[in-house]
């Protein structure tokens, strides 16, 4: 008797029933060969995270979602949603203002009188009406912002997808967060349970759309997620840059554009070399950059 | 002589204005002309308010094919081993490709009927080749979502060979999923993973013969 590596995982798994999703979440990262991305050194961990969330949401929050989007109105899910991103607007105007984005700082505190008064506290969206536009951030983008790297990507249990940098910002966050500082504990656990359900019910239209179409859930959910932070940390402006290969161009590893942005210390290591004149010297190709040794650093690790 | 000369010239640029200004459409115009076409399809297709995709589809891609670029949005998406594909395997790629993006996204087509599409101001300047066409999708009690084509300059004008949603590109964001699928099984092994997941049998219509 010889038994193979997954019959043995298998065997394994049978009999557990109890915590059973975490287990089959253990075992995979055993089971699984995981190749090396180099945002992603911590994939076999991730990987177990993402089996133990998707577990989480099969049993509870997808069908809370799928409830709760059957027996409210639309209207009342406008009013809902229109509440919740009221109450995140002050938190989105200071973390403007730590930024250094005045304007947009000032326009989101705007928003919140204008929609706590006129808008019926929060129900109605009118500022938006008005051309004040809604915006998105978070401390983790203030970070970002700051100069501080977004780290290694990492998958929490029941937050989700994060980098080490946006973990890290969490609590900052919630000490901003109307809703986590209710003192009332009912009233807090109530409205951070609506919170949730009516966020997870936002992405059952995407979801419908990828259901079948998605080669590997994870992956695309990685680099979905990291593509988006960076979109946002730049507010839009992300020098997006493609590479093309019908053209023979050696030496070139194409890790290094999978995700259009590039770190600051990247920007930093390029001008860098560049002072250098590293690139002439070696006469390598034009498409060697900073993010390129960067990222081939990465790897050898 | 001179006066003759001037009218042959006028006469001649007022001949040849129209047609060059047409091929010419500046990015966002034609991105505004593609995006109320399929949006007039999408909301007035009878067919296709009865649960039935075909027809619409079908007229989408008369709309939509001859203004993008669907061989650099693979080659994008499959990353270096595209050179590493045999002209047949590239042709099966963009096939499998193209069939598993129809089939994604015609799930979806009647959500998009009270979309409106918002355009940002134009930044580029002339002898830009790549260009970035901003917008943002508005749809009633959500927030816009904000939506970027990317087009480069062909002797054939204009052409779309990215379109960004919410920061996440189309055709990036499937490289290292694309790349797992070579690993595992070849370029062959991609295009049978694809192919599983859009139909067999689906053809690109833009095809250069």
């Amino acid at each position: 008797m010889n038994p193979t590596l997954p019959r043995r995982c298998a065997r394994f798994v049978l009999p557990v029933r109890r915590a059973a999703v975490v287990l089959t979440a253990m075992l995979l990262v055993g089971c699984a060969s995981t190749p090396a991305n180099p945002d992603d050194p911590l994939e076999g961990f991730n990987r177990a995270m993402f089996a133990f969330n998707e577990g989480v949401d099969t049993a509870v929050l997808r069908p809370a979602a799928r409830a709760y989007e059957t027996v409210t109105p639309g209207l009342v899910r406008t009013g809902v949603g229109n509440v919740f991103g009221n109450l995140g607007d002050v938190w989105i105007g200071a973390n403007n203002l730590l930024q250094g984005k005045v304007g947009d700082g000032m326009s989101d505190l705007m928003r919140f009188m204008v929609n706590s008064t006129i808008g019926l506290l929060g129900l109605l969206d009118v500022a938006s009406e008005m051309g004040l536009q809604k915006n998105d951030e978070d401390f983790g983008q203030t970070l970002a912002v700051w100069g501080v790297g977004e780290g290694p990507y990492l998958v929490l249990p029941i937050f989700g997808p994060r980098t080490l940098r946006d973990a890290a910002a969490i609590p900052v966050d919630r000490f901003g967060d109307p809703v986590a500082n209710i003192d009332h504990s009912r009233t807090r656990y109530t409205a951070t349970g609506l919170r949730v359900v009516h966020g997870r019910a936002r992405l059952l239209s995407v979801e419908r759309t990828f259901e079948d179409s998605t080669l590997d859930k994870y992956t695309f959910m990685r680099d979905s997620y990291l593509q988006q932070r960076r979109y946002k940390v730049h507010d839009g402006e992300v020098p997006f840059e493609y590479d093309d290969y019908d053209f023979f161009d050696d030496g070139f590893d194409e890790q290094a554009s999978l995700l259009p942005a590039r770190t600051g210390v990247e920007v930093l290591v390029d001008s860098a070399l560049a002072q250098l004149e590293l690139n002439r010297a070696e006469g390598a190709a034009p498409g060697r950059t900073a993010s390129n040794i960067y990222f081939t650093m990465g790897n050898e690790r | 002589m001179k006066y003759w000369m001037s009218i042959l010239a006028a006469l001649a640029l007022t001949a040849v204005a129209p047609a060059s200004l047409a091929d010419e459409a500046a990015p966002d115009e034609l991105i505004r002309v593609l995006s109320e076409q399929v949006l007039e399809i999408v909301r007035n297709d009878t067919r296709l308010q009865e649960g039935e995709v075909d027809s619409a589809i079908e007229r989408i891609e008369a709309v939509v094919v001859p203004h993008f670029n669907f061989r650099r949005m693979t080659m994008l998406a499959v990353g270096r081993d595209w050179r590493q594909a045999s002209q047949e395997q590239q042709r099966r790629l963009m096939d499998s490709f193209y069939g598993m993006l129809v089939r994604t996204y015609s799930n979806a087509l009647t959500e998009y009927k009270d979309h409106t599409i918002d355009f940002r101001p134009l930044r580029m300047s002339p002898d830009d080749s790549t260009v970035r066409v901003q917008t943002a999708v508005r749809q009633p009690g959500a927030q816009a979502v904000s939506v970027d084509y990317m087009l480069e300059r062909t002797e054939e004008g204009w052409k779309v060979f990215d379109i960004v949603v919410a920061g996440v590109s189309l055709v990036t964001n499937y490289r290292s999923a694309f790349a797992q699928e070579i690993r595992n099984g070849g370029i062959d092994g991609l295009i049978q993973a694809l192919e599983a997941r859009g139909g067999e049998g689906m053809r690109f219509p833009g095809h250069e013969s």
